[in-house]
């Protein structure tokens, strides 16, 4: 497959430390750790106080991402959302990188035959588009957030596993751990103290822009109806919920939905900067 | 079509079918393995409570009562007879409900993948290896375009165009239906393209054939479009495979958003109601049509780039 490898599509031009982007990015991503750390910091009220009074208030200096339905305040349960899809967004890179790290180790270090069989299994489920594998696991294990936070992480598994067996192929190559090897260190010792340590530096990247994208995923499967339910504040139910009043009240899914666009922008941003902050000159 | 062609068409197809039985395989045994009974699914779901005759005659009629290694067996002789069974909740076989709604998708991704072109392409030969403010404007733009998601663009533009503007219908069939679901689907693709298309046609632009076609006396834009375009469009075709892949994945979405047609919709129904036969059956359907496409990829890189049709079979995998 030496002619048709996906090229990178990152790029680098100035140095991030000068760019207004980067600092965008960097204070909305903060803006949204913290309302995902200390959600009343950022606003005083309840994103489940019902007040059907007010249901349908369009924005204004009161509320201003208006409010919904039941009244409900969208900006209060945006950041109150915050802390719920992050988590879900964290969970599920966690579970792809663990399925990855095994399957890629697996490839890495085992035989031939071994290397074989996990390859294609991962070049296999690579190849399968993961909203539809996310989709599949949901419909054998049923409709829970456990199950979107799983159907996420899965889905998101064979990208990582591709790099982590990449990784540790090249590093278990390199002169460092023959050199290792020489010195007559065990195996075990290699692999936890130079092998995998240095697999992952560069997956530092792709986990900083791997969030953004599990996040993306879950909160489609929330936009669905999949996953966690209406009326708990978090950012795909409440794209689901608003999708039903979508030309009445614009603000219920505008409003989440760019603060999702907004936050995966600055993820890959970051994500960018410290690419190019870790390796000087540019790898393509 | 060569030899060389050929063996690849033939690899390809292989993978299809290793692709198809590994999916189909892992989702088999995990409907028999995980605890749930699929004769409460095709009863009514979670929320009915039939008595056990009901659940034992449906069990029997199914055939969940038989060994399991010999329902795989069925199953498997099924799948490569493309019978998927009977859908739990349409009470109609799998592949005539996709039958019905497949055209439809494949319109939305196909006229998506044109958009996305004729946008990357314009976007390229306008910016390209310039410098100023258009160049950059354009750079970013594309980033920004490849992070929309298409649950929020299709909502943008359905408020935009068909809400406020009223240009277009909310919910359109016909050609004025799939402007904005394709545009939705269209933009991102087009970031992403735009991306690893401009970054090729930077590199090329700094190779020698650009300089002597324009030692030859060659304008501009003739140096853009006839030369460096083609050298710069191989990743972009790369990646149209894998795109269509990708539309497919947002046509579920920009379908739930614009109440549209087609297996998308399908899909989240079947989900919703864990009809598992209909599941697998869209999954594969779906595994082959992007199968499908990465053949036609090939074959088109092969078309654009005259120099694979002698080195494609040596430089093999």
């Amino acid at each position: 497959m030496s002619v048709l490898t996906v090229p990178n599509a990152a790029r680098t031009r100035r140095t991030p430390l000068h760019s207004a982007g980067f600092w965008a990015a960097l204070a909305f991503g903060v803006l949204v750790v913290l309302a995902a750390a200390v959600p009343r910091l950022l606003t005083g009220r309840d994103p489940l106080d019902i007040h059907l009074d007010q249901s349908f208030d369009p924005p204004s200096v009161a509320h201003v991402f208006g409010t919904d339905q039941s009244g409900r305040d969208v900006f209060a349960r945006v950041v109150y959302g915050a802390g719920q899809s992050l988590l879900i967004g964290l969970g599920a890179t966690a579970l792809g990188l663990a399925g990855a790290v095994v399957l890629g180790l697996l490839g890495g270090l085992g035989g031939r035959a071994l290397d074989a069989v996990t390859t294609r299994f991962i070049e296999v489920l690579y190849a399968f588009p993961g909203l539809l594998l996310a989709l599949i696991l949901i419909a054998v294990f049923g409709n829970s957030a456990g199950t979107q936070v799983i159907a996420v992480g899965v889905a998101s598994m064979p990208g990582y596993a591709r790099m982590v067996r990449g990784q540790v192929l090249a590093v278990r190559g390199s002169g460092y751990v023959q050199a290792e090897r020489v010195l007559g260190r065990g195996p075990a010792r290699i692999l936890v103290r130079t092998v995998l340590p240095n697999a992952f530096r560069p997956l530092a990247v792709l986990i900083t822009l791997g969030v953004g994208q599990a996040i993306v995923w879950a909160a489609a499967l929330g936009f669905l109806g999949l996953g966690v339910q209406p009326p708990a504040p978090e950012w795909g139910a409440m794209l689901n919920a608003g999708r039903d009043y979508v030309q009445q009240a614009w603000w219920l899914d505008f409003f989440p939905g760019a603060v999702i666009v907004l936050f995966t922008l600055s993820l890959t941003v970051l994500g960018r900067a410290v690419r190019a902050v870790t390796e000087p000159g540019g790898r393509r | 079509m060569n030899g060389s062609v050929r063996l690849r068409v033939l690899r390809r197809l292989a993978e299809a079918v290793l692709l198809l039985l590994v999916v189909g395989t892992i989702v088999f045994f995990l409907e028999h393995l995980v605890p749930g009974d699929p004769a409460r699914a095709i009863l009514g779901g979670a929320s009915a409570h039939p008595s056990p005759q009901a659940l034992a005659a449906v069990r029997h009629e199914y055939g969940f009562d038989r060994p399991l290694l010999a329902q795989y067996g069925s199953f498997l002789a099924g799948l490569l007879r493309l019978d998927f069974g009977e859908s739990y909740t349409l009470k109609q076989s799998v592949l005539s409900a996709i039958g019905g709604q497949l055209g439809s998708t494949l319109a939305l991704t196909l006229t998506a993948l044109g958009i996305a072109w004729v946008l990357s392409v314009v976007s390229t030969l306008a910016g390209a290896g310039r410098n100023g403010w258009w160049a950059r404007i354009g750079a970013g733009v594309e980033v920004i375009a490849a992070a929309l998601p298409q649950f929020w663009l299709g909502v943008v533009l359905l408020l935009v165009f068909a809400v406020r503007l009223h240009w277009l219908p909310v919910i359109g069939t016909g050609a004025t239906g799939l402007v904005l679901p394709a545009f939705t689907l269209g933009i991102p693709l087009a970031g992403f393209l735009g991306q690893v298309t401009r970054d090729e046609f930077d590199a090329k632009l700094k190779q020698p054939f650009v300089l002597s076609a324009r030692a030859r006396g060659m304008s501009e834009a003739g140096v853009r479009a006839r030369h460096v375009l083609r050298h710069a469009a191989l990743p972009g075709i790369t990646l149209s495979g894998w795109g269509l892949g990708a539309l497919i994945s947002g046509a579920v979405i920009a379908e739930v958003v614009f109440a549209r047609q087609g297996i998308g919709q399908l899909l989240v129904t079947a989900v919703n109601s864990q009809d598992l036969p209909l599941v697998i059956g869209i999954t594969f359907v779906v595994a082959l049509v992007y199968v499908v496409a990465n053949l036609l990829t090939d074959l088109a890189y092969v078309a654009v780039d005259p120099r694979l049709r002698t080195t494609i079979g040596a430089s093999k995998a």
